[in-house]
């Protein structure tokens, strides 16, 4: 291709959904329901010139390439904000364009009839934007404020329906607790862009290995940068601790559900550590940190999905887990793995969700145990639904399968054999928890009276074009290697090496684990050999740990949220009572000492002043009695003195 | 063409103008009063154009004797640490100005005062002479005492007096300081009389001995501190705002307390740089107080215009962390801030005025569901909170991104400014906190039934704040078009300072 129309065509991609956004959020009222066909329109040709670019960069025709302008300017140096594309790029931009194309479809019928049609639109397609740019980014910064972006579109989806408290509530939390991961995020930024001058990913990676060579840059520093840029990932991907916003976040419509909250945005924190490897390859500790984190979130996640009645809680655990899945995959050097995960994992969680949006529009419930028996009625949706369990379950054959084993393997390969078996664990309890929602909520007899009916063409159509991507996804990038061959980050890594590099053990441990895990579903919930109250009874503590998210919301609302109220308002009784306080006291005070003053000045210096003339006065009086104008007694006056001073000069001789 | 001493003399001779205007021609005055801050921005604009950003020099001079035996001259002039502010103040003042045509009362005194004020803040940011300057920085507060002691709200009085009382304590200590540099200025055979200009005075007391130095600073800095305002000296600006009519509390947030960072560039920072060193960790300090304490307690309020009032504490403070790191890009990015907070908060002043003169209350747990009864006035709201709470694609998140950038990479005391550029860091959280709770409390949720006939936005009020949104929109994605004009002369600032780099 001419290389002068790529940077056009690159723009294009992000540039066309903003269009639909700026048409929809402006006209949205005038064009009505035609707002969907604009938003539609614009991600189709944003899809086709994606799958374009993807496959010129497999078949070896299209390069990597570049492009920057400058954006800031402090005078000798500034900063210069860019895109790319690359293997990762394209790949990343080939799930969000797809699962949004999708999503965008099956929000006709979803969302049909909604008072706020045409803003949900608007919405979807600028948080379509923002993830594109996120993908795009050839910096840390341009990434970053995408990365915010998409979080504010979040936000906005999640508390679409804002005239509902736990609606707008989950907004606020989502935003907030991915905010706090994206201080230390910001923090490390502003880290790195101290230490080596730039934001350019490129750049970067040559700098970290000239300076860690150099010696001018240590591997400790390298260590918090990573840990730090890593506290991003954790909010936004929702791992242990910051996953609480994510369970919340299935509030917003099941679309925003499937778009945002599984398929793109919570994958942006893997994206960005894979974005960023170059620095955790040369961190150590932050590797560990990423493993353990990822890790323990995938069993932790899954232990709660366990016991949940919320279809969309299910699977918003079950995302966390699988999350956590991707980022442990990294943690252990696997990249190419955890890439492979999060592609294969965008399109059949994105096909759950979907299904679980088709369940939920056709009975009118999200509770399993008000479901059952809908698989009759729900024809396609049953099938599709079943095609994703089965998927991430990790059967052989479907897509699931293939990038599990991969991340398993990375896990064995790394000689990390405790993260290894936490993954094998993960694995028994997903393929478990999905079976047992698939049984409740498909088989066996209604268990109330709900009138469920399939979903519209524009709802079953997304569902099973997934279901077909959730099937040969994987089998087609294993093929001739092609997604190594995209996303692929060199020896360094010390998980890489695919499938093939794992032994037998891993693969056969991995089936074993989707067939057990399913079997125990099977035997529990479709045929109710074992009964799930009982076992819960038995396990009284267990289940209510387990059904209370281990308290996590309470103790967070106890140790931060009522402290920093209380801080809050302590500080401003502080401000009124002491600092304001101090002012109003001096001007008090000015106010009193000129009133004593005024006293002081009116009873002493001007009693002073008036006593002098009081004594003169009244001396003056008393002087007067002596004036009698009698001789004799001015002389005996006289002679009285006289005799006094004799007496004086006697006594005082 | 003496361009300064138009567009600072153009509002004072609209004041007189109005003084002439007939009984009960109210509409003449407003009229009058709108054209004239129109031109004084169309000039403040077209400085701006014409102003060359790839030099430190001081642009557009005016110089004339003045009281020659006292070292007096009329002096202005322009660079890159004025220039924002320059083109800032009257285009906020227009906006306020147009915005004011709500003023019932009083109608002729009301825009008198406004444009004494815009000329005293305009001349403040022009002025390079100490005794030119102190006059418009004083001719600032008397027509501000006026227009929140007779148009303010309930408790105008008190937060008249006090505003007065506060600031003109803080400028009678910096007077002090100012005549304590013009005292000791030196005399030579060229400059037979001590010197109150400015640019001089900078030559000469960067080799002032170190104390000296520090005792003139702590003056000049409690007349700043009290304008900006930094920590403890804050307590005037919520009681002035929330009782200042809207277009007033704009004014107020968006260039009043710029006078007082401006003057600690201006003045601290040029003429007494070993000083200015000397402090930058306790400026530091209070910078992080600023931004984490006046979160926490804009997080506790009740009353929308006392939140974003306190909100202002915390914003400044990240204008502070800049110029405490003396850094080029913490420096350009305190001035970017000067201007983005301006924007911003004017904006969202604005805004408060809007909701309070059809609720005629400001109580945040009084509302509710205003999102679908003024949809356009919602957005415009939301919009600019998540401007304030530094929202990438926004002008905030620029500047502020700058500001603790610069604090971050600061060469003063690396470590020290690492930490409690850090901590300060968490004041984002606690920004973002109270923003979102106060949005879901007023817009989201079901509609309060007592607001079920509230109209959205008028023309008038879509004028004054339109052109705010569209700027704050524009700084955040291309910040280029602002981001250079500060660079030059911040460079020269930074090798004055002589701090490496």
């Amino acid at each position: 291709m001419v290389e002068n129309m790529k940077l056009p065509l690159l723009i294009l991609i992000p540039l066309l959904p903003l269009l639909a956004f700026v048409i929809n959020i402006f006209f949205g009222k005038k064009i009505g329901t035609k707002a969907a066909y604009v938003s539609l329109t614009a991600i189709s040709v944003s899809f086709v010139i994606s799958l374009y670019l993807f496959f010129g960069l497999i078949a070896g025709v299209e390069k990597t390439v570049e492009y920057t302008f400058e954006w800031l300017n402090f005078g000798s140096t500034g900063v210069k904000l860019g895109i790319m594309l690359d293997g990762l790029t394209a790949v990343m931009l080939v799930v969000v364009t797809t699962v949004s194309l999708l999503v965008k479809l099956y929000s006709i019928g979803y969302m049909h009839g909604d008072p706020r049609y045409s803003r949900f639109y608007a919405y979807l397609s600028m948080f379509t934007v923002a993830m594109l740019g996120l993908v795009l980014a050839n910096n840390f910064l341009l990434l970053f404020i995408s990365w915010e972006l998409v979080g504010l579109f979040s936000y906005l989806l999640i508390g679409f329906w804002y005239e509902k408290k736990s609606a707008s509530d989950a907004g606020k939390k989502a935003f907030i607790t991915t905010k706090v991961g994206d201080l230390g995020f910001f923090a490390g930024l502003l880290l790195l862009f101290t230490v080596f001058g730039t934001f350019n990913f490129t750049e970067l990676g040559q700098l970290v290995i000239a300076r860690l060579a150099s010696g001018s840059v240590s591997v400790g520093m390298l260590n918090l940068i990573g840990i730090l840029i890593f506290c991003g990932a954790v909010g936004k991907s929702a791992q242990f601790p910051l996953h609480v916003w994510l369970p919340d976040a299935m509030e917003g419509p099941t679309p925003v559900s499937a778009l945002i909250h599984a398929a793109t945005m919570v994958a942006a924190g893997v994206y960005l550590v894979a974005r960023t490897f170059f620095i955790y390859v040369e961190a150590p500790i932050a590797m560990s940190v990423v493993a353990y984190t990822g890790a323990f979130t995938a069993i932790f996640a899954a232990s709660m999905a366990l016991v949940a009645y919320d279809i969309k809680r299910v699977l918003a655990f079950s995302t966390v887990s699988q999350l956590g899945y991707m980022v442990m995959a990294l943690g252990v050097g696997g990249y190419t793995a955890g890439m492979f995960h999060l592609t294969t994992h965008a399109f059949f969680k994105a096909l759950l969700f979907l299904g679980a949006g088709s369940v939920i529009h056709g009975s009118g419930t999200q509770d399993i145990r008000e479901m059952g028996g809908l698989g009759k009625k729900m024809k396609i949706t049953m099938v599709t639904f079943l095609i994703a369990c089965l998927s991430i379950s990790g059967v052989p054959g479907f897509s699931g399968y293939f990038s599990k084993e991969e991340v398993l393997s990375a896990a064995y390969n790394s000689g990390n054999l405790f993260i290894y078996w936490i993954g094998t664990v993960t694995a028994f309890m997903t393929a478990f928890y999905m079976f047992r929602l698939f049984f409740m909520t498909f088989t066996g007899k209604p268990r109330t009276e709900i009138h469920a009916h399939e979903s519209p063409k524009t709802m079953t159509v997304p569902l099973m074009v997934l279901a077909v991507l959730s099937i040969v996804a994987g089998g087609l990038f294993v093929m001739g290697h092609s997604f190594e061959k995209l996303v692929y980050f060199g020896a360094e890594g010390a998980g890489e090496g695919g499938a093939e590099a794992g032994s037998h053990f891993v693969r056969n441990m991995s089936i074993t684990a989707a067939v057990l895990g399913i079997t125990l579903a099977f035997f529990m919930y479709y045929l109710k050999k074992v009964s799930p109250e009982y076992l819960a009874l038995k396990l009284a503590p267990v289940h209510k740990l387990l059904s209370n998210r281990y308290y996590i919301d309470e103790l967070y609302e106890i140790i931060f949220i009522k402290p920093a109220k209380g801080l809050g308002n302590f500080l401003f009784k502080f401000d009124q009572k002491v600092v304001d306080g101090a002012v109003n006291g001096s001007g008090f005070m000015t106010v009193l000492m000129s009133k004593l003053q005024n006293l002081f000045d009116k009873v002493i210096v001007d009693g002073a002043v008036n006593g002098a003339g009081w004594i003169a006065n009244k001396g003056g009086e008393l002087l007067k009695q002596l004036q009698t104008g009698l001789v004799q007694n001015y002389i005996l006056i006289a002679v009285s003195g006289l005799f006094i001073i004799v007496l004086i000069r006697i006594i005082f001789r | 063409m003496p361009i300064l001493t138009l567009i600072t003399f153009l509002p004072l001779l609209g004041a007189i103008l109005i003084l002439f205007a007939p009984k009960g021609k109210d509409n003449l005055v407003r009229w009058t009063s709108a054209v004239v801050t129109f031109l004084t921005m169309v000039l403040g604009f077209y400085v701006f154009f014409t102003f060359n950003r790839n030099t430190a020099d001081l642009q557009f001079v005016e110089r004339a004797a003045w009281i020659p035996s006292f070292g007096i001259s009329y002096f202005m002039g322009l660079d890159g640490l004025s220039m924002a502010m320059l083109v800032l103040t009257p285009f906020l003042s227009f906006l306020a100005a147009v915005y004011s045509f709500n003023i019932k009362e009083r109608v002729k005194e009301y825009f008198f005062f406004f444009l004494l004020l815009e000329a005293g803040m305009i001349g403040v940011f022009v002025a390079l002479d100490f005794f030119l300057f102190y006059i418009f920085w004083e001719l600032t507060l008397v027509p501000m005492y006026f227009l929140i002691g007779i148009w303010g709200g309930p408790r105008k009085e008190y937060a008249a007096i006090k505003f007065f009382l506060y600031t003109l304590f803080g400028s009678v200590v910096m007077l002090l300081g100012i005549l304590a540099l013009y005292l000791t200025s030196p005399i030579t055979a060229a400059n037979p009389t001590h010197t109150f200009d400015i640019i001089e005075l900078s030559k000469s007391h960067g080799l002032m001995p170190g104390w000296h130095q520090y005792l003139v600073y702590a003056a000049l800095f409690l007349g700043f501190a009290v304008k900006v305002p930094i920590f403890p000296f804050h307590t005037w600006l919520p009681d002035a705002h929330v009782e200042a009519p809207t277009a007033v509390s704009v004014i107020l947030a968006g260039v009043l307390l710029k006078m007082g960072t401006y003057g600690l560039l201006r003045i601290s920072y040029t003429i007494l740089p070993e000083a200015a060193k000397y402090f930058a960790i306790p400026l530091l300090i209070l910078a992080f107080i600023n931004i984490v304490y006046g979160a926490f307690v804009a997080m506790a309020q009740k009353d929308l215009k006392k939140m974003i009032a306190y909100s202002s504490v915390n914003h400044m403070g990240y204008c502070l962390l800049g110029i405490a790191a003396m850094s080029t890009v913490g420096l350009n990015g305190a001035i970017l801030q000067m201007v983005t907070h301006g924007i911003i908060t004017g904006a969202l002043f604005f805004l408060v005025g809007v909701i309070y003169d059809r609720a005629h209350t400001r109580d945040i747990e009084g509302f509710g569901g205003l999102m679908n009864k003024m949809p356009v006035y919602s957005a415009i709201m939301i919009l600019t909170c998540l401007g304030s709470l530094g929202l990438p694609g926004l002008a905030g998140f620029v500047s502020e991104f700058m500001c603790f950038s610069g604090a971050f990479s600061s060469t003063i005391n690396t470590n020290v400014f690492r930490i409690f550029t850090g901590l300060s860091i968490a004041g984002l959280v606690i920004t973002a906190a109270y923003f979102l709770i106060m949005i879901q409390k007023v817009f989201m949720g079901p509609l309060n039934p007592k607001w079920k006939d509230l109209p959205d936005m008028t023309a008038r009020e879509y004028v004054s704040i339109v052109p705010l949104i569209v700027l704050m929109v524009l700084l955040g994605i291309l910040p280029v078009i602002a981001s250079g004009i500060s660079v030059k002369s911040v460079d020269a600032l930074v090798m004055l300072l002589g701090v490496k780099i």
